[in-house]
Parts: structure tokens; sequence; C-alpha cells
């Protein structure tokens, strides 16, 4: 038996579930049937009001937080704030973290098999929007039976789920957790993203998409599309704190002809070439597309206060300083139309040289205020369920 | 329970929209949504302060007042409220005007600098005042701009500010007859719920 360390959720299993009714989707394309992947933490309550429903970004997958069996070195891509003790305390809340629709670590996506045509979905799975993950998670909760999530919580494009989650289904969410996050990316975050995927489609082993079929993978472009997406993941400083101008191999000394390479360079060919034998291009292409088709108004006249004046949960809305991908600044304007939408807001700016990735490293400030606030989730579930208790 | 965050909730109503500038930890906000049932934010910026909210179940929004609130709507919250640090802005007039442009109502309260101890140190000693309540030293204080009930009632005037309540609070009691009949002499802490209407 396997020794976990403190405040693990230990060894934990995907689960699978499978969807026969047909999802109609936001661009009038419909899922004839589907699967969802996704992992749970924690135990639901009798009357199932401790549910937290974790919503991944870009390239993240319902492995959020434990240790899968046999492998030693790495735990969930959130383990830092979810398990016993930490800030979504996995002795109080039931957690079940999603692969979203459109993944590639096993809900259905373009790796899977088109019944119709007996080949993988490929570059014609359909495009997705948010609202469509919003879709087949509601879809999980109704099967499970939880009428209303505790909280739901997300980083990044996690976050605008969890937003979009609060204006669609009000009467279903009781708290909203939306870390470095926006309303709507910038013009700057599209071109980053059309530069990721335009790296994706030069590949030669692209083959419009359909590289599968011809069993190859467009190794390379994904590998720069994700060394394009590091960058901007992480902050100049904390890249010139940990990388500064080191050479990894070769020297400046006059006279000397050796091969040259930068730490930094090292580095992100490594992230880039593991990053392109474990993620899917197919589905970097579809999570990066409906990143830049989210707008949280679009549907509200484009009013951000009139789409949010829907909501009636609580928020917590949290940036980190050296963050440009998702700055504080797109933060602020989620907290103003809440403010002027009149909603329970609370916003905290994190000190972190960490850049956008600060959503998932051990932060104290950012701990104290996750935490703070989650426990006080468990409180209103308390109060909710005496006064429930109290009517029978 | 401190006097003068009573006297506030005396001047609230019910159900109220209420704004509180500089919240501190939100025990204010917490006493008036158990006493009033108030809709209420506070604005904050001192790391530890925010999470001591959070932890009441307070909303509370990182902020810095001298940034200004220009992105608050006009007549968006009824009353505003800024306890004890007024005197910690840049520009007191401004954020007067602020508050009253934001909310129908007001409430403002500040240390009485025409306290009469804070005028016996300075005629005796020659030097800035230091006390229990303003432990500061006149380089280091962030209170810039300090006034006495005097100087706040003049300002008002001028703005054409009136006054619907105030109460003058000494050692924690507003029941003294020397702080009802002399207030700019006697109160430590000054409180006013103010409008523009």
């Amino acid at each position: 038996m396997a020794e976990f360390p403190q405040g693990s959720v230990g060894l934990v299993q995907p689960q699978t579930q499978h969807f026969d009714t047909p999802l109609l989707l936001a661009n009038g394309r419909v899922l004839p049937e589907y699967q969802i992947v996704y992992e749970t933490y924690g135990q639901l309550n009798t009357d199932k009001s401790n549910a937290v429903l974790i919503c991944h970004a870009l390239s993240g997958d319902h492995h959020a937080a434990g240790f899968y069996d046999g492998e030693e070195a790495q735990p969930g891509w959130w383990n830092n704030y979810i398990g016993p003790g930490k800030a979504i305390n996995t002795d109080d809340f039931f957690v079940i973290s999603i692969n979203n629709l459109g993944g590639c670590n096993g809900s259905t996506g373009p790796l899977t098999v088109n019944k119709e045509t007996g080949k993988p979905w490929g570059a014609n799975f359909p495009t997705l929007r948010v609202r469509d993950w919003v879709e087949s998670q509601r879809h999980l909760a109704d099967l499970l039976g939880i009428e209303c999530w505790a909280a739901i919580v997300g980083g990044s494009l996690g976050g605008m789920q969890a937003m979009r989650w609060a204006i669609e289904y009000p009467e279903r969410v009781g708290h909203c957790i939306a870390i470095a996050s926006a309303l709507k990316l910038t013009a700057q975050n599209i071109a980053f993203n059309e530069t990721a995927r335009q790296a994706i489609m030069a590949d030669p082993e692209f083959f419009g998409g359909n590289y599968n079929e011809r069993g190859t993978i467009p190794r390379h472009g994904l590998a720069v599309a994700r060394m394009i997406g590091h960058i901007t993941y992480l902050s100049g400083d904390g890249m010139g704190e940990k990388f500064g101008r080191e050479l990894r191999s070769g020297s400046f000394s006059l006279g000397c002809n050796d091969p040259l390479e930068f730490e930094i360079e090292s580095y992100l060919r490594y992230q880039g070439a593991k990053f392109s034998t474990q993620f899917d291009a197919n589905t970097y292409i579809l999570m990066t597309r409906a990143l830049d088709y989210f707008d949280l108004a679009r549907e509200y006249q484009d009013n951000a206060v009139d789409a949010f004046s829907r909501a009636t949960c609580k928020f917590l809305v949290i940036s980190f300083t050296t963050d440009w991908r998702f700055s504080p600044k797109r933060s602020k304007e989620i907290v103003q139309a809440l403010l002027h939408a009149k909603k329970s807001v609370s916003y905290a700016e994190i000190e972190s040289s960490y850049g956008h990735d600060a959503f998932l490293v051990p932060n104290m400030r950012y701990n104290a205020v996750f935490s703070s606030f989650m426990k006080n989730i468990t409180v209103d579930i308390e109060r909710c369920n005496s006064s429930l208790q109290g009517e029978h | 329970m401190r006097i003068d965050l009573g006297i506030i909730s005396s001047y609230i109503k019910t159900n109220q929209d209420v704004l509180d500038l500089g919240c501190g930890d939100g025990a204010l906000l917490s006493l008036l949504r158990d006493q009033k049932n108030i809709n209420g934010v506070g604005l904050e910026n001192d790391h530890e302060k925010i999470t001591e909210c959070i932890e009441k179940n307070i909303a509370v929004v990182e902020h810095d007042l001298n940034k200004g609130l220009q992105q608050f709507d006009s007549n968006s919250y009824d009353v505003v409220i800024m306890t004890l640090a007024i005197q910690a802005m840049q520009r007191p007039d401004h954020v007067l005007d602020e508050m009253l442009r934001i909310g129908n109502e007001c409430i403002v309260t500040f240390p009485n600098f025409g306290h009469w101890r804070a005028r016996l140190h300075l005629m005796f000693y020659g030097k800035m005042p230091v006390s229990d309540l303003l432990p500061y030293q006149w380089y280091d204080t962030p209170n810039i701009h300090f006034c006495t009930v005097k100087d706040f009632e003049n300002l008002c005037a001028e703005k054409n500010i009136s006054i619907i309540h105030k109460d003058m609070v000494y050692e924690n009691n507003n029941t003294s007859f020397l702080c009802r009949t002399y207030p700019n002499l006697f109160s430590e802490t000054a409180i006013y719920h103010l409008t523009r209407n």
C-alpha cells in the first residue's frame, strides 16, 4: 500500500458515464451520444447539498487531486487546493471533477470514434462553446441527483464555466468561484491562441486534423503551441528569476564554437515535447476556440450587468498580480459587473510571481482567502439544512 | 460592542444597500447584517483584513480608496459609510462628494482633532498629539488630513450637505453632558449622517 502525503485524497479512480440522450450544441449540431469521465473526492451528504464542481482550464482534465495506482510522481493538477483540510476540504465537500466534452482524456472528443463513420471524429468533431460544457455537466448533475451545487469553482477557462453556470442555472449554484478568469478574451489573448493553432495546422503531420487516420501526430506543431502558451502563462519576472540567461550547454568563451542552448530554450522544448505526446491537437484547437468564443454577456445585449442580474449565488473572484494573460483588470471587470448587478462578491488580488499559472501554485494569501470562503459555504449548507429540517 | 458602530446601526434602515469604504475587518457590516439585514459590501486594501471579512462571511472587494470610486454608478447605494478613514484620504472633500454621489445618504466618522487632550498636547508639549486613539508620529501617520468637529461642519455647510443625525462619542459613551454641550472639545469620535437632498 502506497503512502500518500498528508492532505491528499489518496488513491483515486476515474469513472465513466455514458449518455444516450442527444446533446443539442450551441452551434446547432447534435452529439447523438457521448460519455463523460470524472473523478470524485469526499462523500456526498444525505441531502446532496455539499457537492462542488471543479471546472478545468485549457489543458486540464478530470484528474484534479490524488494519485493513480502504480504511478509514483504526479498528483492531480489542483492537488494543492483539493484534499482533507485544504481550501476545497474533502472532509466537508463532495468534489466532482469532470473531463470536458471535446477533451482527450476519456470524455467524448476528437479522438472518439464517430459511430456514423466508423472513424475518429478528428477535425469533424463539433466546435464547442462553454455553454455546451455547462449543459453536459448539468446532465451529469441530474444523474447524480445534485440539484444545487454548493459551489462551482474554476480557474481561467474553468472560471468561465463557473460564471456561465451561475447565470444560466441560477437556482442550481450556491457559490461561484472564478479565479484568474475574464468576461471575455481580449484581442491579444485571441491572437496568442490563433498563433498556437496555426503552429499546429502548419505541421505537415496534421493532415487537416485527420492525423489519426494517417497514424501520425502533429507533434512538432503541438509542442510549439504549448511553448507559446507556456510563455504567456508565466510572468516575465518569474521567468527571469527561474532561468535568467543561464546556459544549459555551450559557452560564450572566445574561440568556443560548441552549440549554445539557454536554460529557457531547453525548458520550453522539454515542456512542449512532453505535452505533444500527452495531449490531442484537435482538442487543443477546440479548447482554445471555446476560450476565444466565450463572451459571458453576448446573449444579454452585451451587458455583463444584465447577464449577472440573473445570478443568485455568492461570488468570489481572485486574480494574480503578475498574470498578464488573464490580468487583474479582467477580474475587476467581473467584480464591477457583479457590484452593479447588486450581487454578493468578494475580490482579492494576490501577489505572486507565477503569472497565470499562479492559480495552481501554493500561495499563503490565496489559500487563506480561498479556504475562508469555502469554510463559510459549509456554514451556509448547515444553516440551509437545519432550516429545511425545521420546516418538516 | 463599540458604541460608534451601534450609533451607525441606529441610522440604518432595514434591508438597505450599504457600501462601506475601508470596511476593515467587517465588524460594522456584520453588525448591520445581523441587526438590519442589509445588503452590504466593503472595500478594503489591507490583505489581512480582507481575509477577516471573508471569514465573517462579509462581501469585501480589494480596492485602494485613493484610486477613486468612479467605477460606481451614481445613486447605486442607499448609504455609503466611511468610518475613521476620511482623515487618511488624499482629498477628504472629494471623497465626501463621491460618497454622496454614489449613495443617497452617507455616514462619516472621524477622530475629532479638537478634543481637549489633543489641544493640551499641542499647547503644553508643542508637539503633534500621540495618543492611544492616534498612536502615530507625524511622519508615519496615515492620518494626513485631521479636522475638528467645527472644521467638518463648515465643510458640509460650504457644500450644501445637510446633517440628518450627528453623535459625539467620548470614552465609548455618547451620553456625557460635556460631550453633548461642548462636542468640539470633549468628543473623541464624531459621527455624521449626511445627505444632499
